[in-house]
């Protein structure tokens, strides 16, 4: 519930409308990706490696192209050469060159006039291939003697001497951390794991692209930002983006995961070899398990230096992250600024490298990179905590970062509800509630920026007053919702009059995707501005009807009215009655706005869980849960909420039982949701939320963007829960019961 | 390879189609008979978005010919409202029990097969009975409000 | 694919045993569904056994055994009071298939011919007694379901055969049985570790037991030295030590994605531990 003591006086803002896309939803009107289609249409199919490292000598789809009703194949010979840089990757992972880099790899597509068909087309294409070494482990593929997957691949960061698979190199902090840990009563240092794990929406990947002889295109598709699938498809077929056009579908989920592509522009390039004929394509969910972006494993060094009254002095990290057989994807550059962003500590040291390896191309999942950064430092200021007898939220709140503290990684905060997080967390029942056997708490808290970025936002008067609002973020989680309160917050009139759709790529200029949680932020912004826009030019036709100058007109309450006693006397002119006259007052009415919006505050968390791990088995049940993360504001409190407990519940997944499982020929275990261990709805409780409001000063309705943070703290806070329950700390997600009930037995023994 | 009559009522309404033996029942719901609203997730049974009634029986469509619905009644999301919406519809909305909606469908069809066996159900009754539906967005906790809120107005106890 | 519907035993059997391909019969659906949907398995002839007369009943006969139509679904047996009175670990192994869907459609004859030695349902089923009807183009046998596991994914049963009927015994006074498995989340995932236990009292003296273990060898494992490790006792400490001791011994598994071996050896006994107390209360008469 939002705290009562934010004086907000919003009409709007802050209560809990039905979203205007639910009807859809629960009726099964609404269309995803995989639900759209086209007279013509064909479907396709693609062939993937089955090895996780392989040469490939040989191609041959004549078999497959032999059965009728077979329209098309495609391989890398028929995309273009010359690509350098990202779009050589995104054009690389598309389809494989010389190389099939991991097990899942696309090597060749196929149309052909049913599913089934292309399956069975996809099934006769030969691929011959010369197996190469591989390895998929992350301290692995750095050791001596570890195969190099890709040549050259460091770029200019990374120092001399380095393992030929470490692509990225990055250093930076503050203060004597040497000094800072002779200050210390204890020094500590462990290394922590965790493995990679998939995003795990439940819409496959789906397309349907059509290109004809001319060269341009179309394509619906799920997508968080259908702008970076136009250039990125653009980039890999060799043509202009501008021959694009791209129409969003619902989308089933996302999480970061459907910020790039991964089989999209096959459906163009096969489109355009089968005559201009519409393809479809949709992903197996092993094909989305083996082949579409995961998260990056990691290995983590962490030191830290407290006095025994909980004051950290010092603090050093050394992260190694694989995201993948591609450079660029493992988030360092994210985990780094998010290990200490919960700290004021005066000395600190960061280091990083990124490492590739035959493993697929990972991709943004729910605050990269800063959930493992959370697992290593914040479990071991649990760590700490336990051996000083130390409350962990008592240490959080002596060291932790405030308005004014200079961040682990540079900028001043400014505005930040860390304290009040915690605040709240020791004032909750959850934190006093009494532990029985073999229960144990855990506490951790969590961090992200949060993202402004690239936003167009168009919207129009109606002439039954109502504003019809063009945004560009795809709509995950409930944000045509919370836009639609803002807008009409702003424009004074009921939120049944506003309508948000997410329109497609010729409709509005450059949008980045719905990621780093700034649709409500930042599209948000944009239409706050877009309204006061059309306001403007409501009040110029009040003014010019009422022979007043428009300075003279003030909006409110739907309404333009004289903006004082000398204004002279006139009654409100209604949104209704400006959009009722306007073709005979001037034209249309419309708001704009275009910004690469600034002013991000970044979101807070703090979690507490309970849990009960049986002694026997190592089982962990997660017994209650509460997220207090601060919102800025909270627009529409219930979808708010439905991200703290979507993100815990992830995180929680991420500790317990998620992962990515390898065997020794490099191939993936585990690619179906039988394997892929997402919590069920028998594994958790209720997710108990306590939504904190400190306005963001950089949007007019002080909006954080609430969407990453909270799967960060879950997975030290359930772990380190786990060693209060047993007195086994597992340092290697997940923390599965084979782990944890050896740990348990060894610390017996 | 010579297709399958398959003579079917779906949502009430009588349907033929030709089936190819290979065609599970959710492709053919979703490919012949447009009713996209039922959803594949995993094609394994691990997901419940596909999940429909034969014969008064949850399945999952994904797990089922459509030859083997010859002469079976089916129901899908698309016949579960009315002319007016059905509580568990109604309060999925109300109760921000969807964020992406994906697994919506599955998840309601499978909760009114539950209310309909059990109308007083205990939060982990729900839990266990929905354990089939995955859900990756909410964390279930206003997915189980939403369908107890239903059951309770159901019951006439709201 | 050839989708073929016989309207009995007999009929499938010569489909079966004309079959040149990769032949499949088809009862739930649960695993060949997966297979085909995967490309794993691509049958040439798929036998749907679901139009066979009586072949979704659950009947008692005169000696108070149970006979089970191979495509009667978990959910029907959950279902079914009496049976459940008399066998509740043969049906709660059933019943931990897979989600409510999955109830909907997988039977006991499905989960056994899959041949996965991690099957809920084999355990409970082997501890019980139980037997099905194999029918051939030559006639019918009938065999003891252990006996039908040949290894991960293979049967002893000989093309052209088909199980066409299960049987449990008649549960007699003072019995009880149970199945527990252990899986990682509380749902929806294959048993890492099953035990089934049925048992017999004689006052508070086990006078008969069979133990099962699921998981932790390439077939479920009909345990004598587990059995014996409590027949004679009153199931007390030192009786549930020397049964966890020996399901321990027999587990002979191997680690892979969803456990260690040492974790199958050592949650074997913990599970046989358990399941034998619950299924001795229910002999008791004490639980349900």
């Amino acid at each position: 519930m939002a705290r009562d003591d934010v004086k907000t006086g919003y009409k709007l803002i802050g209560t809990r409308p039905n979203r205007p896309d639910g009807l859809d939803k629960v009726t099964g009107r609404a269309r995803y990706g995989a639900d759209f289609s086209l007279p013509g249409m064909l479907h396709a199919a693609v062939v993937r490696s089955p090895h996780a490292h392989a040469r490939i000598v040989k191609i041959d789809a004549s078999k497959a192209l032999a059965l009728d009703g077979v329209k098309a194949v495609v391989t890398r010979a028929d995309l273009p050469t010359g690509l350098t840089g990202e779009d050589l990757n995104l054009q690389d992972n598309t389809l494989a060159g010389e190389r099939a880099l991991y097990d899942g790899h696309a090597v060749a597509a196929v149309a052909a006039t049913s599913a089934l068909l292309a399956q069975d087309a996809a099934r006769l294409i030969e691929v011959t291939y010369e197996v190469l070494p591989h390895v998929t482990d992350v301290d692995a593929a750095m050791a001596p003697g570890a195969p190099v997957i890709r040549e050259g691949v460091a770029d200019f960061s990374v120092p001399e001497g380095m393992h030929g698979n470490v692509a990225r190199y990055m250093e930076f902090g503050h203060g004597d951390v040497e000094a800072g840990f002779a200050a210390a009563d204890i020094v500590r240092e462990h290394t922590y794991k965790t493995e990679a794990t998939h995003q795990g929406y439940i819409e496959p990947h789906a397309c349907v692209g059509q290109m004809g002889e001319d060269g341009r295109g179309e394509m619906w598709v799920c997508t968080q930002g259908h702008w970076y699938i136009r250039r990125m498809s653009a980039a890999v077929l060799g043509i202009d983006a501008a021959n694009l056009r791209v129409t969003p579908s619902e989308i089933g989920g996302g999480f970061g995961g459907k910020t790039t592509i991964f089989m999209e522009p096959l459906s163009l390039a096969l489109s355009r070899k089968a005559g201009g004929r519409p393809v479809k394509l949709v992903m197996s969910r092993s094909e989305v398990l083996r082949a579409t972006g995961p998260t990056a494993s990691a290995s983590m060094d962490v030191k830290l230096g407290m006095k025994s009254d909980g004051t950290i002095t010092a603090g050093q990290v050394y992260f190694r992250m694989q995201g993948g057989a591609f450079p660029g994807m493992s988030p360092i550059g994210e985990a780094l600024p998010c290990a200490f962003a919960c700290y004021d500590i005066p000395a600190l040291k960061h280091e990083a490298v990124e490492v590739i390896a035959n493993r697929p191309k990972a991709a943004a999942y729910r605050a990269p990179g800063s959930p493992m950064a959370a697992f290593a430092v914040e479990s071991l200021v649990d760590e700490m905590c336990r051996e000083l007898k130390l409350d962990p939220i008592a240490v959080r709140l002596k060291n932790g970062a405030t308005n004014g503290s200079k961040s682990s990684y540079g900028p001043v905060y400014n505005v930040i509800g860390l304290k009040e997080t915690l605040e709240a967390a020791k004032d909750h029942l959850n934190y006093t509630v009494p532990l029985g056997p073999n229960q144990g708490r855990g506490v951790a808290s969590g961090f992200w920026f949060n993202h402004g970025g690239e936003t167009s936002v168009t919207l129009a008067v109606g002439e039954d007053g109502t504003a019809t609002v063009m945004i560009g973020t795809p709509d995950i989680g409930g944000s045509r919702a919370s836009i639609g309160l803002m807008v009409a917050e702003t424009l004074g009139i009921p939120y049944e009059n506003v309508r948000v759709n997410v329109v497609e790529t010729g409709a509005l200029g450059v949008n980045e995707p719905t990621h780093g949680s700034r649709a409500t932020f930042a599209s948000g912004k944009a239409a706050v501005e877009a309204a006061r826009h059309a306001m403007t030019e409501m009040c110029r036709r009040a003014a010019a009807d009422w022979g007043i100058d428009p300075e003279a007109v003030e909006w409110k309450d739907g309404a333009a009215h004289p903006a004082g006693p000398n204004a002279g006397k006139f009654p409100p002119m209604t949104i209704g009655e400006i959009g009722s006259k306007m073709g005979s007052t001037g034209g249309p009415i419309s708001g704009h706005h275009e910004v690469t919006a600034e002013g991000v505050g970044a979101s807070f968390g703090t979690h507490v869980v309970d849990v009960e791990v049986d002694p026997e088995t190592g089982r962990t049940t997660i017994l209650r849960y509460l997220v207090v993360q601060d919102a800025g504001t909270a627009i529409h409190p219930a979808y708010v909420e439905g991200q703290y407990q979507g993100g815990a519940a992830q995180g929680i997944g991420w500790a317990l039982n998620e992962e990515y499982v390898y065997g020794a020929d490099g191939r993936l275990q585990n690619p179906i949701f039988l394997d892929y261990r997402v919590p069920v709805a028998s594994d958790l409780p209720m997710i108990d939320t306590v939504i904190i409001e400190v306005p963001n000063p950089g949007h007019p309705y002080g909006v954080r963007g609430v969407g990453e943070t909270g799967i960060t703290p879950p997975l030290p806070a359930v772990a380190s829960a786990i060693a209060g329950a047993t007195g086994a700390r597992i340092r290697s997600l997940p923390c599965s019961p084979p782990k944890v009930l050896a740990a348990i037995m060894a610390a017996r023994a | 390879m010579s297709k399958i009559h398959v003579s079917t009522i779906v949502n009430g309404d009588p349907v033929e189609f030709l089936a190819n033996p290979r065609e599970t029942l959710l492709d053919a719901l979703r490919n012949q008979l447009d009713l996209t609203g039922t959803k594949e997730g995993c094609g394994t049974g691990d997901c419940g978005a596909c999940s429909v009634v034969v014969d008064g029986t949850l399945v999952c469509s994904c797990l089922m010919l459509a030859a083997e619905a010859n002469g079976k009644k089916v129901e899908t999301i698309e016949g579960m409202a009315g002319e007016e919406l059905h509580p568990l519809q109604r309060k999925f909305i109300e109760h921000a029990a969807l964020q992406c909606g994906y697994c919506t469908p599955g998840i309601l069809v499978a909760a009114k097969a539950l209310l309909e066996r059990n109308p007083d159900p205990t939060d982990t009754e729900v839990r266990y009975w929905l354990a089939g539906n995955l859900c990756r967005c909410t964390g279930y906790d206003k997915i189980i409000r939403a369908v107890q809120d239903a059951a309770a107005e159901m019951r006439g106890a709201a | 694919m050839r989708y073929h519907t016989p309207t009995s035993f007999a009929d499938a059997a010569v489909i079966a045993a004309a079959a040149t391909g990769t032949l499949r019969f088809l009862a739930g659906g649960t695993d060949v569904l997966v297979q085909m949907r995967a490309g794993v398995v691509q049958p040439d002839d798929l036998i749907d056994l679901k139009h066979i007369p009586g072949v979704d009943e659950i009947e008692q006969t005169p000696d108070g055994g149970w006979k089970i139509g191979i495509a009667v679904p978990g959910i029907v047996l959950g279902a079914h009071d009496a049976l459940v009175r008399d066998w509740p670990g043969v049906v709660e192994g059933m019943n931990l298939v897979g989600s409510t869907q999955v109830q909907g459609r997988a039977t006991l004859a499905g989960n056994l011919c899959n041949g996965s030695p991690a099957a809920d349902s084999v355990p409970g089923l082997i501890a019980a007694g139980a037997t099905v009807t194999v029918t051939g183009p030559n006639g019918s046998r009938e065999v003891p379901v252990e006996q039908v596991p040949a290894g991960p994914g293979r049967t002893n049963l000989a093309k052209g055969e088909v199980v066409s009927r299960i049987t449990l015994p008649p549960r007699g006074k003072n019995g009880g049985d149970c199945y527990l498995r252990f899986i990682p989340r509380t749902e929806m995932d294959i048993a890492v570790v099953g035990c089934a236990v049925s048992l017999r009292l004689d006052g508070d003296r086990i006078v008969e037991a069979r133990v099962a273990l699921g998981a932790v060898a390439p077939t479920v494992i009909l345990s004598d030295a587990a059995a014996k490790a409590i027949i004679g006792t009153t199931l007390d400490d030192a009786a549930l030590a020397a049964l966890t001791k020996a399901a321990q011994a027999e587990a002979k598994p191997i680690s892979d994605k969803r456990g260690t071996k040492e974790f199958r050896i050592e949650v074997a006994g913990v599970l046989a531990r358990r399941a034998a107390k619950i299924a001795y209360d229910r002999a008791k008469g004490l639980t349900k």
